[in-house]
């Protein structure tokens, strides 16, 4: 639904500055280079027809010439959709949106295919996003073809149906099932029905188009804003096309105002400060990361600029005032500090019609009261910026808010541009700061009289050296003056009396005028020191934003002699722990062991190894003497290979024992035994019961 | 005299005794025999002992309980086996060594677990 028509909407022209936050820059060539980096097509094509489209678009409205040789590629797919018959009515749209963009050449029997398709589905639309693509399609066909009748007969009863989907709070629903109604929504059946508008013949009835005004102004009726004047459009429910983003919300409702606007040829009226605040909005986004909102961005200004927005962009500089007064300088809070001064442009960069900036006011930061000041700004033509020469006489270093006006030259602009008023820049006027007359002073405490004296120079090196009871007082003073001779008020003026052991007191030095005085009463101050007696460092802070000399200074030692402290008296606060000392070694743990068994010595133990043996060969001797034989070993083989094996199989488990002493657990042990023991129990039986039978035998006989 | 007297009834005794063991069948000596060894190596262990102390006490009493339950399971046997023991006339000598045998393997395996 692109059109590039002129001036549809009055508005009064948006000049968009802020108040104390960040001075919002038009598009700029960070806007051009994100584009041609987001946008790089992935082997000579962009994916999809709808990512060529958001691309040719950026490009388009950037204005950078395409690099990027991806028409034959894109116009070979745009045809490819348009001839098949198995796309969806968005791919055509995105192709035909692709196409108006490129302008490839096309085949008027696929074109003529897709005309059928759309009228077909307008026919049965019943949801919004029907009602959408297939206007939307017939839209970009009468633009693109002008030989293929597209024209609706039927208008009335469609605007009627996109209508009922629409709400009173201004939002449409996305069809009559679905209860939730949204700002995208709203955006897209605004398209919608500005295509309505466009292609119905006979025209739509006026009837029609005041209540789609009256409409639009009800959904403005719904805008957010925040504080510093940016107005957008968000969404409270999650839609069924996934949440949409208020950059994607205000964009699509942005679309809608515009095509409504090219479509009728009537004017809307909508309210200027929140076109503005629209315009701040998506230059607030900056630049933004991704394609898809790169794209909304650009487009959404696109519109706007249809509606001329103006923005300032407001830049100081020092070299014009060194040259009046070396001692002042002055920046602004965007710490911009080219050359010239105002500019003022378009959202999208164009330049502004003739105008003049006029600063009406000055006020000092943080007060009401402001002086008013009526001065035009120079306009150099060479730059094209206005140039604020001369500072009024009585600015001095501190916080200014300088407040602009645009004036117009040609009365009839202010019918097509929208400027927001009075525009407020906060302006620090920095200086060098005078500081004179710095002493340092231990009086007597009845009679005031000066006991020491020592004279400082501030800023730079100072060690004195004092010494005082807590019967005395220390008094500092010194003047501070603006490079005018005005007396200046720092935001910091602190005196700090650090102890040795590191616990510090804070005094503020208070003034009157020009001269600032601190008097510390020791006898006072005894109780607050904790009646630590010794070495006291002193050290100075004074300090503004708009002090360029700001210090904080050691200036010396004071030593200070107070009374001992009564039982009473508070404890100093315990000083703060190294705290990497938490985390370093501890000290070495000596273990102490319990001493070792005194072990018998190896003879020893190898004599008695020796002696237990003696009682075996006893028995074997024993076993001789008294004529223990082997003559009932059974003879005969059967028997006898029981009777051995089960003899192995004893020496087996034997050994068992001896390797589960050496080596084995007990429960491989006893596995192994369990197998062991069943064979042996088997062997030992037959064995025994062939003994048994024998000696049976014996008996018997 | 009754010195005399006591040496020679301690003789006398003595001389019965050797005669009367002498009579007793073979495998009852053999089994005796056993015995005895058991319980001299248990002695020599307890007199190693006293000598270095026990340290490993857990060792200690292993050794000395196998040898004292392997001399005690023969006793066992020998009551088995010997045929004027009226109460177990019906065990076959055999029965009886396989229960030895079996209850000393037990013993060992108890022992050797025990001895660390």
């Amino acid at each position: 639904m692109a059109r590039d028509l002129g001036i549809l909407i009055i508005a009064v022209l948006v000049l968009a500055a802020t108040c104390e936050s960040a001075v919002l820059s038009p598009v700029s060539e960070s806007h051009r280079s994100a584009a041609l980096e987001l946008f790089s097509p992935a082997d000579g094509s962009y994916g999809s027809l709808e990512e060529t489209y958001e691309a040719l678009k950026t490009f388009k409205v950037l204005g950078i010439e395409k690099k990027h040789d991806i028409r034959t590629s894109s116009c070979a797919s745009v045809a490819d959709t348009l001839k098949s018959t198995s796309s969806a009515l968005k791919d055509f749209v995105d192709a035909l949106r692709v196409n108006s963009i490129l302008k490839c050449e096309l085949n008027s029997e696929a074109v003529r295919g897709t005309q059928s398709r759309f009228k077909d589905s307008l026919n049965g639309a019943n949801s919004l996003i029907d009602f959408y693509y297939s206007i939307g399609g017939l839209v970009l066909l009468k633009e693109q073809m002008s030989e293929v009748d597209v024209n609706l007969g039927d208008a009335d009863r469609i605007f009627r149906s996109i209508k009922a989907l629409g709400q009173s709070d201004g939002r449409w629903r996305l069809s009559s099932n679905n209860p939730e109604s949204s700002n995208n929504a709203a955006g897209i059946a605004l398209e919608a029905l500005a295509g309505v508008i466009s292609l119905a013949t006979p025209q739509i009835g006026n009837s029609l188009i005041t209540t789609l005004k009256n409409d639009i102004l009800k959904l403005f009726d719904g805008i957010e804003r925040y504080d510093d004047g940016t107005y957008y459009f968000d969404e409270k429910h999650v839609g069924a096309r996934g949440h949409q983003s208020p950059l994607s919300s205000s964009a699509s409702v942005v679309r809608g105002i515009a095509a409504v606007a090219a479509a009728t040829s009537e004017t809307l009226n909508l309210p200027g400060e929140k076109i503005l605040g629209l315009a701040k909005f998506f230059l607030g986004v900056g630049v933004p990361g991704s394609a898809q909102d790169l794209y909304h961005q650009i487009d959404a200004l696109s519109y706007l600029e249809n509606i001329r927005q103006v923005l300032w962009k407001l830049t100081f500089f020092r070299a014009l005032y060194n040259k009046a007064h070396p001692d002042l300088k002055i920046y602004s809070s965007d710490l911009d500090f080219v050359a010239a001064l105002v500019r003022v442009s378009t959202v999208l960069g164009s330049p502004a019609p003739t105008l003049s900036v006029r600063l009406m006011q000055i006020f000092v930061s943080g007060s009401k009261d402001a002086s008013v000041i009526d001065q035009e700004l120079k306009f150099d033509a060479v730059s094209g910026m206005h140039v604020l020469e001369t500072l009024p006489k009585n600015i001095d270093v501190g916080s200014y808010v300088f407040s602009f006006e645009v004036i117009f030259h040609n009365p009839e602009h202010k019918k097509t541009y929208v400027s927001g008023g009075r525009t407020r820049v906060l302006v620090h006027i920095t200086g060098v700061i005078k500081i004179d007359n710095a002493e340092i002073v231990i009086l007597d405490g009845d009679r005031g009289s000066v006991e020491t004296q020592k004279k400082l120079k501030l800023p730079g090196d100072n060690t004195v050296a004092l010494s005082a009871n807590h019967l005395q007082k220390l008094r500092l003073s010194f003047d501070l003056s603006t490079p005018f001779g005005n007396a200046f008020k720092p935001h910091q003026a602190f005196l700090k009396l650090r102890h040795e052991n590191g616990i510090d007191h804070i005094f503020l030095v208070g003034n009157s005028g020009k001269k600032f005085e601190i008097i510390l009463d020791f006898l006072g101050l005894v109780e607050k020191f904790f009646y630590l007696s010794g070495r006291y460092n002193i050290q100075l802070t004074v300090g503004d934003a708009d002090m360029e000399n700001s210090f904080l200074q050691p200036l010396g030692f004071v030593e200070l002699d107070l009374p001992d402290a009564p039982e009473k008296a508070t404890r100093p606060p315990p000083q703060a722990v190294d705290p990497y000392s938490r985390y370093g070694p501890k000290a070495e743990i000596t273990h102490i062991f319990r001493a070792p068994e005194k072990r018998p010595a190896k003879e020893l133990s190898l004599t008695f190894l020796g002696l237990i043996l003696v009682p075996f060969f006893g028995f074997l001797a024993g076993l001789v003497q008294l004529g223990a034989n082997l003559k009932s070993f059974p003879k005969s083989t059967v028997p006898s290979t029981f009777a051995i094996l089960f003899h192995l199989g004893i020496a087996a488990v034997l050994a068992l024992y001896a390797l589960f002493w050496l080596k084995l657990d007990l429960f491989t042990t006893l596995k192994a035994l369990g197998l062991l023991g069943m064979f042996l129990m088997f062997v030992g039986h037959k064995t025994l019961s062939h003994l048994a039978s024998t000696s049976s035998k014996l008996k018997s006989v | 005299m009754g010195r005399s007297a006591t040496t020679k009834d301690a003789h006398a005794l003595f001389h019965s005794l050797r005669s009367a063991y002498a009579a007793t069948p073979n495998n009852l000596k053999i089994i005796d025999l056993y015995i005895l060894f058991a319980v001299a190596t248990a002695v020599i262990q307890v007199a190693y002992m006293a000598i270095v102390g026990s340290f490993p006490f857990n060792s200690f009493l292993s050794g000395v309980l196998s040898c004292v339950g392997t001399a005690v399971l023969a006793v066992s046997l020998r009551i088995q086996v010997n045929k004027d023991n009226k109460e177990f006339k019906d065990l076959p000598p055999e029965r009886a060594f396989a229960d030895f045998v079996l209850c000393n393997l037990v013993l060992h395996l108890v022992i050797i677990n025990f001895l660390g």
